[in-house]
């Protein structure tokens, strides 16, 4: 169903990091933006559709006025919202948004760091842009952030902090059918696999809490209502976001799973594990009946690779894109 | 990343490390009595109680190089001594042996079962000698009391620091090439076949449920690999059966250490960049180091009658010829601490500096205090 294309090569490898490819399509100047978290380096690469051209570039984790550091960045990601497309990075020190070419850094917020190291990290992780003008980060205290983003400038504000994880946050999204009917905006996931589902707004509103079973939720997506969740067991759950129910629990993967996406338009869902393989899953909403089902539609083993990255190209699923730890290159696939 | 994960990387490198010296040791010969003593002493060593204290303080990891000074020390921490390219070559098995166990435990929390082989065979080294042995049990019950509590996600987060720390090193070890677990381009194999970690269902069921929770479809589908259902769990008791065999002495007479230096010229080159980027934290690193140096206590020099020399090699000349074609990229310019003339170091520096003397010459007196620390560093 989908064919091996040529690879993007990176400037440095990809480190083993939960949901390490971020990708963003920039449809008037027919190009698609990579990221890729390598230690303290974030690897950037703009790719034409024809394939010809591919531009570089690196960005530091930067702390505020130091210059350079050591500090490892734990997620890159790019956030769309209506009025504006920022690179947010997430790292041991803190947050940094960026235009969406990484050419300027408009916020930068310092997490608490303690004098001496202590037994539990800190770091941000887990980024997403919900709505018209948030931007939410996950903290390894539980907490979630959510900035309030004008549509232009760097006036960037923390406008309240989310309070109900009490594990470090692994991963969030927001509902990406863009949907107005969906009452839920916002889906959480910590270490030991609870969810919070959220509706945004001024004062963000706790919809639902699924609890966890003690297994790292290490990827989510939120879809039609319909939550994916990847865990640490290989298993794939969907929950319907509101109430908790499970529709669909699917033994996925051989070992952890690193990574989801979701294409909006097809409802077709990516997967990306330890155990080698991405795999390609359909997602069926049948509204009168209320019910979710998936089926496995197609499976890619990248020999010897731990994929750490899986994201669709586009919104239809036609084309996706694959990175592993310890590999310099982004592995592309297209539909037949 | 996680503050956790310095006393594994340490423990696991130093089991491998015995585990390399012990075949050396035999393989060479060397009088039993002799052999002995320089596993106990480096054992000895590695658990000393002061290091461990220091070791075991939450912390961000060293660069390769801080980690590679510390092990260049505690392999002379005896009457045994190697020279450039054995220390080289030791470090490269250790380093590549560990990282395999690391990128192929089961769960991240199977790192655990991994560092408790190790410490059941180092156990097994010194059974003879109660004292020492207490000292490793010690260790022990400090790592099943600080280990055993945390969750998956923090053992992943742990499995995600080791993997960043291993990243880009690519050396092929001939016992892993002979195995068929590491493939020429010196990427290790992953298997898509046997047992699923345990906690983990085989791949290929799909259940659908109803919204009051009943199952009301199954979908098998082809999961593209042969897996078996999950091994029972492995002990983390203080005695147990591990089950998993990461970790374990892979080394016999038989199968000596071998390993081919020419590295991935693709990857090399990546691996220098990151090497040589200057690390304005290499000032608070070498403090940390200083510290966790400080409770490394080696053993005066050996005389020449007890003192000999051990080969990672088959042979003198393919030990220097090694140590000649090495490649740049894959230096480890391991840090040279000199001696300084600054009355003013602490007893505890000075003993350390002291004690690398005979590594450097000493150099000019530091212009100021601030720069003390950076002054000893030579090559950086």
């Amino acid at each position: 169903m989908y064919h091996k294309e040529k690879s993007i090569q990176i400037k440095s490898s990809a480190s083993a990091l939960y949901n390490n490819l971020s990708v963003l399509r920039i449809a008037p100047r027919s190009l698609t933006y990579f990221t890729v978290v390598h230690a303290n380096v974030v690897n950037m690469v703009s790719a034409s559709w024809d394939g010809l051209n591919f531009s570089h570039r690196q960005l530091q984790s930067k702390e505020g006025n130091i210059a350079a550091s050591s500090s490892l960045i734990m997620q890159a990601s790019w956030c769309v919202l209506p009025a504006r497309e920022l690179l947010v990075l997430t790292s041991q020190k803190g947050i940094q948004m960026y235009e969406s070419d990484g050419s300027i850094m408009v916020y930068w917020h310092a997490l608490d760091i303690p004098e001496t190291p202590t037994a539990q990290a800190v770091f941000a992780r887990g980024i997403a842009a919900v709505r018209e003008n948030y931007i939410c980060v996950g903290v390894s205290s539980g907490s979630v952030l959510v900035f309030d983003v004008p549509s232009k400038g760097s006036n960037i504000m923390l406008s309240e902090v989310l309070e109900e994880h009490r594990d470090s946050i692994t991963d969030m999204a927001s509902e990406c059918s863009g949907s107005l009917e969906c009452i839920a905006d916002l889906v959480t996931a910590d270490d030991s696999g609870v969810l919070c589902v959220w509706k945004s707004g001024e004062d963000f509103q706790l919809l639902n809490k699924i609890p966890g079973f003690d297994v790292c939720c290490s990827s989510v997506k939120l879809w039609k209502g319909t939550v994916a969740a990847g865990y640490g067991t290989g298993q794939i759950r969907l929950y319907e976001a509101v109430t908790g129910i499970v529709h669909a629990e699917v033994n996925a993967h051989a070992r952890w799973i690193y990574s989801l996406d979701i294409a909006p338009f097809s409802g077709l869902l990516l997967s990306g594990a330890e155990d080698s393989l991405v795999r390609v899953w359909h997602m069926t909403l049948t509204p009168e009946t209320n019910s979710v089902e998936i089926e496995h539609l197609y499976s890619e083993c990248v020999t010897d690779t731990q994929i750490c990255g899986a994201k669709f190209c586009d919104g239809d699923g036609y084309a996706f894109a694959v990175t592993g730890y310890d590999l310099s290159e982004i592995i592309r696939y297209t539909q037949a | 990343m996680s503050s956790r994960t310095l006393p594994l990387l340490f423990i696991n490198l130093g089991g491998e490390m015995l585990y390399i010296l012990d075949q050396r040791l035999r393989a060479q010969n060397i009088p039993t009595d002799k052999a002995k003593k320089v596993m106990n002493d480096i054992i000895t060593t590695m658990f000393n109680k002061k290091f461990l204290e220091e070791l075991f303080k939450p912390q961000e990891l060293y660069s390769k190089k801080a980690l590679r000074t510390v092990f260049d020390r505690l392999a002379h921490a005896s009457i045994m001594r190697l020279n450039q390219a054995s220390m080289d070559k030791l470090y490269d098995l250790m380093t590549m042996a560990f990282k395999y166990q690391v990128l192929l435990c089961p769960r991240p929390k199977d790192i655990l079962l991994v560092s408790f082989n190790h410490m059941d065979a180092i156990k097994d080294f010194v059974r003879d000698a109660p004292s020492i042995l207490n000292q490793v049990d010690e260790t022990y019950r400090q790592l099943i009391e600080i280990y055993t509590p945390l969750s998956g996600g923090e053992f992943q987060l742990i499995r995600q620091t080791l993997l960043i720390f291993f990243q880009d090193m690519h050396i092929r070890v001939s016992i892993f090439l002979k195995d068929k677990v590491q493939n020429s381009n010196g990427r290790f194999v992953l298997p898509t076949s046997g047992p699923v970690p345990y906690g983990t269902q085989v791949p290929g069921l799909i259940r659908i449920f109803s919204c009051n929770g009943e199952e009301v479809k199954r979908l098998q589908f082809h999961s593209g690999g042969s897996y078996s259902s999950a091994l029972r769990e492995g002990s983390f008791e203080l005695f147990g059966e591990r089950v998993i065999k990461l970790g374990t002495n892979m080394y016999s007479v038989s199968r000596p250490v071998e390993t081919h230096m020419s590295g991935t010229a693709k990857n090399s080159a990546q691996h220098t960049k990151v090497n040589t980027a200057p690390n304005p934290l290499a000032k608070e690193e070498l403090n940390l180091l200083a510290r966790l140096m400080g409770g490394l206590e080696v053993q005066k020099p050996a005389n020449a009658d007890t003192g000999f020399r051990v080969n990672l090699f088959a042979t003198d000349e393919e030990e220097e010829e090694a140590l000649i074609s090495r490649p740049a990229e894959l230096s480890y310019e391991v840090i040279n601490i000199q001696a300084t003339k600054d009355q003013q170091a602490s007893a505890e520096l000075a003993r350390i500096m002291g004690e690398f003397k005979e590594e450097g010459a000493p150099s000019e007196s530091p212009s100021s205090k601030g720069e003390d620390l950076l002054a000893m560093m030579d090559g950086l």
